[in-house]
C-alpha cells in the first residue's frame, strides 16, 4: 500500500532513534529485574521515552503512585502543546482519532509537522501509518532490548542523534517555507534564555510557555508577514 | 511477588493515564467546537517554535560551561544545517550529522 511506503520513508530517522533508545530502555529494565513483557506494556501504553527511563529507578524504590503521577505531569507537560495544531485534522479521522491523540510523541509530532503529502495519497491514512509505524518501532526496540539486548547491542552510542538532526532539518524547512521568522526566533531566544537562567532540567516548559505568549502578543506582526492570511497547515 | 506485580501494573497505568491526559488536553478543551481564530493561528505558528525548542531539549545534557562545551553537538547540528541548505535532502542531512556526531564523540571529544 502506497501510504505505508510513504509513511515508512518519512519515519526512517525515527526508526533509528526509537530502536536505539528503546533497546537501551529494554536493557535497563532487564538489568533492574523487570521481565521484557513489562517493557512491552510500557512501550505500548506509555510510549514516552524519557518518562519510561525515569520510571525505572523510581519503581525500584517503591515511589508512591502520586509522586509518579506528578513526575509524569512535569516530564511530559510539553505534550500539552502538541495537539493545538492538529485538532481539526485528527477529529475528522473517525476511529483513528483517539489513537492519533494518544500516540502524539515528540517524534510523531515533528514528522506530522514536516511532511508534504503527495497528491495521490490519502492524507489521513498516511498520517495514521506514520503514528502506527513510530509506535511499532518503539515497542519493537523496547521489547527487543529486554529479550536480547545484551546480544544485539553493539556500540551504537550516538545514533540517537538522528532525532536531534531530524528536528534540525524540520527547523531549516520551516525557516525556508514560513514567511515569518518570528516563531523560530521566539523559540530559539526563549530556549537559550531559560537554559541559562534555569538550567537543563527546568528550561523546557518556561521556554514553551513564553514562546506561546510571545506569538500571541506578536500575532498581528506575524500575520502581516504571512500576507494577512494563514492557513492551518 | 504479587504485590510487586500489582505495583508495577499500577505504575504503568498511572504514568500512561497522565501522559494520555496531557496529550488529549487540547482535544478535550476544543473538542467539537469551531476553533477560535487564536487557536488556529497558534496551530499554524507554534510548531516552528516547538521544533527549535526540541533541538535545545535534545542537547540539554551537554556540558556547555567546560570542555568539550557541547562542541560535538554544536558542530554536528551546524553540519546538518549546512548540508540541508546545500542538498535539501533530509536523509543525507540526517545521516551526515549523525555519523559526524558518532565519530566526534569517539575520537575528538
Amino acid at each position: 500500500m502506497k501510504e505505508i511506503r510513504f509513511a515508512f520513508k518519512q519515519t526512517v530517522p525515527i526508526l533509528l532513534t526509537y530502536l536505539f533508545i528503546g533497546m537501551a530502555y529494554g536493557i535497563l529494565m532487564e538489568k533492574a529485574g523487570y521481565l521484557p513483557i513489562w517493557s512491552f506494556f510500557s512501550a505500548l501504553f506509555i510510549f514516552a521515552g524519557s518518562m519510561q527511563i525515569v520510571m525505572i529507578p523510581l519503581m525500584q524504590t517503591d515511589t508512591p503512585l502520586i509522586s509518579l503521577a506528578i513526575m509524569t505531569l512535569f516530564i511530559n507537560a510539553r505534550h500539552l502543546f502538541y495537539g493545538i495544531g492538529f485538532i481539526e485534522k485528527f477529529r475528522k479521522m473517525g476511529w483513528k482519532y483517539p489513537y492519533m491523540v494518544l500516540t502524539l510523541t515528540d517524534e510523531t509530532y515533528s514528522v506530522l509537522c514536516s511532511v508534504t503529502y503527495e497528491d495521490e495519497l490519502d492524507e489521513e491514512k498516511a498520517m495514521f501509518f506514520i503514528a502506527l509505524l513510530n509506535h511499532c518501532y518503539w515497542i519493537g526496540g523496547c521489547t527487543l532490548g529486554g529479550i536480547a539486548g545484551q546480544l544485539l547491542y553493539w556500540d551504537m552510542t550516538g545514533i540517537d542523534f538522528s532525532a536531534t538532526a531530524f528536528f534540525t532539518v524540520v527547523v531549516v524547512n520551516h525557516w525556508r517555507q514560513y514567511p515569518s521568522k518570528i516563531p523560530i526566533i521566539a523559540g530559539a531566544i526563549s530556549s537559550i534564555l531559560f537554559y541559562i537562567l534555569l538550567g537543563s532540567d527546568h528550561f523546557l516548559i518556561p521556554s514553551l510557555s513564553v514562546s506561546l505568549i510571545t506569538l500571541v502578543v506578536l500575532k498581528d506582526r506575524v500575520i502581516t508577514k504571512t500576507g494577512g492570511a494563514f492557513h492551518v497547515n | 511477588m504479587l504485590t510487586s506485580t500489582v505495583y508495577l501494573i499500577s505504575t504503568i497505568t498511572i504514568v500512561a493515564l497522565v501522559t494520555w491526559g496531557l496529550r488529549s488536553f487540547p482535544f478535550l478543551v476544543f473538542g467539537n467546537r469551531e476553533l477560535p481564530q487564536l487557536v488556529r493561528y497558534l496551530g499554524y505558528v507554534l510548531p516552528s517554535a516547538i521544533m527549535v525548542i526540541l533541538v535545545f531539549f535534545c542537547i540539554r545534557n551537554a556540558n556547555f560551561s567546560e570542555y568539550p562545551y557541547g562542541l560535538a553537538q554544536i558542530i554536528s547540528i551546524l553540519l546538518v544545517i549546512f548540508v540541508h541548505v546545500k542538498k535539501k535532502n533530509m536523509y543525507i542531512s540526517i545521516m551526515s550529522g549523525t555519523i559526524c556526531y558518532m565519530i566526534l564523540i569517539r575520537t575528538v571529544f
